[in-house]
């Protein structure tokens, strides 16, 4: 009885698991090809015009750049040091600029007072375009590593504090009386029911974040820098290299891409109480 | 007579008004007096929305008395009071932390060494019949098994008074059932005063010492009070089939009936018309 039971319900969880694996590798071959539809055009029509090379790169040649900086160093220095000083602008005012969104965000969340009287201040900082600001911090602090990371702790800070603050406003009322009644002070009910619980708001800005944290030491770099990718691909413009350009762009599409799987990586562990989300391909 | 302990929970001429935007501030209670002994089951019953849950939040500290006094042991309260537990009707067991950290956890609010807690969580998760759970996430968990793990959450804690807003309201009727009957079990072991409010009279029988049926809101207040003599230990699902409790159901329902359909109105009919 049981094995008549059991026989079907094996097969087809078999059919299932190579009919998925199937849809996989679907996925997969198109993408490959609306890749090599991409690229390959791309080089059909730049083509042998040594005009539009110049004006628009080509494939073969950025990866041939891509080769020469790797074994041989760029212009500006070699490879690595470029990319480790643009990492570390973008990931030192990243912390400091989502650590500070966190505390003011929750703080201002939690104390009304605050919130009045700092709300006008926040909302007339947020609307001037702040990635002027870099000129500024350029000016007072010079060429080196403090002025990328204040502009990049401007960028990154509203995004966090914004979703923070929301956050620690919309905490069910509900968990915060029984924590309260079950005898937690006043900052227990901060640590462990506002903030875990704004989570899932502060996560969810920290991907835009490290784009804009990104964003920061390239432009800082392209305002006023010695080294770093926004040099590399200011030299590069500036010589008329639109491989170089294209690059650099890639690079950076690597550093975001692996920054992109850390904190992907964090939001797992950190909101791993939460119910599986809903089905459908992730972006 | 002054070596008699106070009352576990008095409210007396209580009248509490909520603010509401631009209108006028509604009243939701008027010059109620609610009495409950230490160790007493206490079940308060009403139409909707005439109070029950305010009734507590006021003995939990949550709220103040707009006039009148809150006395728990003989103490005003003031600021959230303490030896309370409370079982809100939504969950409010904190979805990030397991049953073992959501057990635990009152104890480690007041200070009590990590080690002292958990051990006491581990057995209070196994007085509610939770063993083997203690790593799960309240998402993993059936209503009914969240209840559990929100009474043991209360009950580490060893509350002299155990405040109840319809925490069995979103259960199937079967785990309804059980869970009352684990309420009385564990109700037992500590004898804490208990005020359980529901909208089921049937269940406020079967549970309690005392039946204090409200009237229908805005203004409500106390309409009657019944003792219940029925013998304990109680099985919730026997127990109503006593003749003593039809009795009982019968007289109660009368003095309910009524004010339900007076809520019922006054819903369904402009204010004015039942002013008079």
């Amino acid at each position: 009885m049981t094995a008549t039971v059991e026989t079907p319900i094996a097969t087809s969880t078999v059919t299932r698991r190579s009919s998925l694996r199937r849809h996989k590798t679907l996925v997969h071959l198109t993408q490959a090809a609306v890749l090599i539809v991409v690229l390959g055009g791309w080089q059909l029509w730049v083509g042998d015009d040594s005009r539009k090379i110049i004006l628009y790169g080509e494939p073969s040649g950025i990866v041939n750049r891509l080769r020469t900086w790797i074994t041989v160093g760029t212009a500006i220095g070699s490879l690595g040091s470029q990319i480790l000083v643009t990492l570390e602008e973008a990931v030192i005012g990243f912390f400091i600029g989502t650590a500070l969104g966190i505390v003011f965000g929750l703080a201002l969340g939690r104390i009304p007072f605050l919130a009045e009287v700092f709300g006008p201040f926040i909302k007339v900082l947020n609307s001037i375009p702040r990635i002027v600001l870099g000129s500024v911090f350029v000016l007072a602090f010079g060429l080196g590593l403090e002025s990328k990371v204040l502009l990049v702790i401007v960028l990154v800070f509203f995004g966090v504090f914004f979703n923070a603050f929301q956050g620690a406003r919309e905490v069910d009322r509900n968990f915060v009386a029984n924590a309260a009644i079950l005898g937690a002070s006043k900052w227990q009910v901060t640590r462990q029911v506002v903030l875990p619980s704004a989570f899932t708001w502060i996560i969810a800005s920290l991907h835009v974040a490290f784009g804009f944290a990104l964003i920061g030491a390239i432009v800082g770099e392209f305002i006023g820098g010695l080294e770093g990718l926004g040099v590399l691909i200011k030299t590069a413009q500036g010589t008329f290299d639109a491989n170089g350009v294209w690059a650099a762009m890639v690079l950076m599409a690597v550093v975001a891409l692996v920054a992109e799987f850390l904190i992907t990586a964090l939001e797992k562990r950190l909101l791993r109480w939460r119910p599986p989300q809903l089905a459908g391909p992730d972006i | 007579m002054s070596s008699a302990p106070p009352p576990a929970i008095e409210l007396h001429n209580v009248t509490k008004r909520f603010a509401t935007p631009g209108a006028e501030p509604y009243t939701a209670l008027r010059d109620l007096d609610l009495t409950v002994a230490p160790g007493e089951f206490c079940a308060v019953v009403g139409p909707t929305g005439c109070g029950k849950s305010t009734t507590l939040t006021l003995v939990a500290g949550l709220e103040r008395p707009s006039e009148g006094t809150v006395r728990v042991h003989g103490a005003p309260v003031g600021g959230i009071t303490r030896g309370v537990g409370f079982m809100f009707q939504s969950d409010a067991i904190l979805p990030w932390k397991t049953v073992l950290d959501n057990v635990s956890a009152g104890p480690r609010f007041r200070g009590t060494p990590k080690r002292d807690a958990v051990t006491s969580a581990r057995d209070w998760i196994r007085r509610v019949g939770l063993a083997g759970f203690e790593d799960r996430y309240p998402h993993q968990l059936s209503g009914g098994m969240r209840k559990r793990v929100a009474l043991a959450q209360n009950l580490i804690n060893e509350p002299r008074i155990l405040l109840m807003d319809e925490p069995f309201s979103a259960l199937d009727v079967q785990t309804r059932a059980i869970m009352s009957n684990e309420l009385l079990t564990l109700w037992e072991l500590t004898r804490p005063a208990v005020v359980f409010v529901t909208h089921d009279l049937e269940e406020a029988i079967a549970l309690a010492d005392k039946v204090v049926v409200l009237t229908a809101g805005p203004a409500a207040t106390v309409k009657a009070t019944y003792r219940i003599d029925l013998p304990r230990p109680r099985t919730v699902q026997e127990i109503r089939f006593e003749p003593d409790f039809v009795g009982l159901y019968q007289q109660i329902w009368q003095a309910l009936g009524t004010e339900v359909d007076i809520a019922y109105a006054s819903e369904t009919a402009p204010a004015e018309s039942r002013a008079a």
